[in-house]
């Protein structure tokens, strides 16, 4: 078997083996549904519940992916800010540091308070998603080649061609980088106030859909909100990796496969 | 080319001190005439680079002065010792980048600088798909498209194998004898130096200034009968024992 042909084959095993071991523990032992539903109860809740996790999983990524965009704008926009004035980086990068480490489950309950729960729900996704988005636009907007940059001094740039035609240019991969971890995060960030915001009694995304159905015992409908879950993070990994592929694939090592 | 022609650029007692405290240059002069072709030999840290990047306005000198007797005008080319190209473009943009910059339309002018590079046919093409010598191609063809009166070039084929090196110094020359630009040149070659050049400036190091300097009085163009002739190994051995001296700072 060749390479690629094993990178599919063998998690789909590790996959169907994991399934049979688990179907078979919950037959062997009968544990009742509510302590572990076998996986063939999550996939027919699945189809079952499906209309009304569908709507909970639309809700979610709707957020997830406002969050996305507003951490992507406001950490590129804010990376270039501190890149061009120095006073604005010492100012305001401690307290985005701050924001950072705060773990967002201990802020969500207080933008709860504050904000309507729409609001505040993407706070928590924004907050968890931008940082990444900042760190490493910084860190790509200040690793530019210092010859690359004497050359632009020589041919008397001003300071926007330096950003537009230098700067920016050189920080992509970092900053796709940067991106490819809020996509994950922002999920994750908006999961959290669900959950905050759920167990107030209030919500539709997925992740209130799994606070719920725990409250009311209904597992398999757990596992199966999970599952969906788990699936959306895995597609926005993939969207956003193939994005990062598709920029850089011209020139990037990252991107450029090794020919031995 | 004669020694008659006007001055292009000269230093003035030029020191350079960087804040580390490190003294790059101290007391340098050079002049260098309308056209010429000049390198600054020496070994590695002996201020050479420094000196060039003070031409080129890249860095300022802690004394002395930088003196350019038919005004600073003119734009100066620069090749650095990497190849520093833009790897998220093609070889075409990275050439056309100086007119750019100064918001100038010169298609023609990218394309004759590729050809003049015999990167031509390579326009299309990315950097990282290029090879090392074909890099510094296009580095010099980017230098060049601005009709620079002046290409500085630092260390520019050090990285390079013997047989590419042999390669770009005779095209370097072809291009030099068709443009006649002036050209300094920055080695530590003794034997690139005596092939390329009208007059080597040797250099002492730490701190870095000018020791003397040796005229190379053998015609162009210069080809490989040259780079085997007697004359050029006579040129090498004389430059080869001037740079001994230099360096463990006798008298020339």
């Amino acid at each position: 078997m060749n390479e690629r042909t094993l990178r599919i084959a063998l998690p789909l095993f590790v996959l169907v083996l994991v399934l049979a071991v688990w179907q078979a523990v919950v037959s062997i032992f009968a544990i009742p549904p509510y302590v572990l539903p076998a996986p063939g109860l999550v996939l027919s809740t699945l189809i079952a519940d499906g209309g009304l996790l569908w709507r909970s999983l639309l809700v979610t990524l709707g957020i997830t992916f406002e969050g996305f965009i507003l951490a992507a704008a406001g950490g590129i926009v804010l990376a270039i800010a501190f890149n061009q004035w120095r006073a604005v980086e010492y100012s305001f990068y401690p307290y985005a540091v701050i924001l950072q480490v705060t773990p967002v489950v201990a802020i969500a309950p207080l933008l709860l308070i504050y904000l309507p729960q729409p609001l505040a729900v993407l706070g928590c996704a924004w907050i968890v998603a931008f940082f990444p988005v900042l760190a490493n636009t910084t860190l790509g907007l200040k690793s530019v080649d210092h010859n690359l940059l004497a050359l632009f001094e020589l041919y008397k740039a001003s300071r926007w061609q330096v950003l537009w035609k230098l700067k920016l240019p050189a920080a992509l991969p970092q900053m796709l980088a940067g991106l490819r971890i809020a996509g994950g995060l922002s999920l994750i960030g908006a999961v959290v106030a669900e959950i905050a915001a759920g167990s107030a009694g209030a919500g539709s995304g997925l992740a209130y859909r799994i606070a719920e159905s725990g409250y009311r015992l209904n597992i398999p409908r757990m596992f199966a909100a999970l599952l969906l879950l788990s699936l959306a993070g895995v597609a926005i990994f993939f969207v956003l990796s193939a994005f990062s592929h598709l920029m850089l694939r011209r020139w990037h090592e990252s991107a450029i496969r090794r020919e031995r | 080319m004669t020694s008659g022609s006007k001055t292009v650029v000269s230093l003035r007692g030029v020191d350079k001190t960087f804040e580390s405290g490190v003294e790059a240059l101290r007391g340098f002069d050079l002049s260098v005439r309308d056209g010429e072709f000049v390198s600054l030999l020496g070994p590695s840290g002996c201020g050479k680079s420094t000196a060039l990047r003070i031409i080129a306005g890249l860095s300022k000198p802690s004394m002395g002065a930088v003196e350019w007797p038919n005004g600073a005008g003119g734009a100066i080319g620069f090749v650095f010792q990497e190849p520093t190209l833009m790897p998220w473009t093609d070889v075409a943009a990275n050439v056309r980048l100086p007119l750019e910059l100064s918001h100038r339309e010169a298609p023609a002018a990218v394309n004759d600088a590729l050809a003049r590079v015999g990167l031509a046919e390579f326009a299309q093409a990315y950097p990282r798909e290029l090879s090392g010598g074909m890099k510094m191609r296009c580095s010099i063809a980017r230098a060049l498209v601005t009709e620079p009166q002046l290409l500085l070039m630092d260390e520019p084929f050090a990285a390079l194998d013997e047989i590419t090196r042999f390669k770009l110094n005779n095209d370097l020359l072809a291009v030099w004898q068709e443009l006649r630009r002036t050209v300094i040149f920055v080695t530590h070659s003794v034997f690139e130096s005596v092939y390329l050049s009208q007059r080597i400036v040797v250099m002492t190091p730490r701190p870095g200034r000018g020791f003397t300097e040796i005229e190379i009085p053998a015609p162009y163009p210069r080809d490989e009968r040259f780079r085997t002739s007697a004359d050029y190994a006579r040129f090498c051995r004389e430059v080869a024992e001037t740079l001994g001296k230099a360096m463990a700072g006798g008298a020339p």
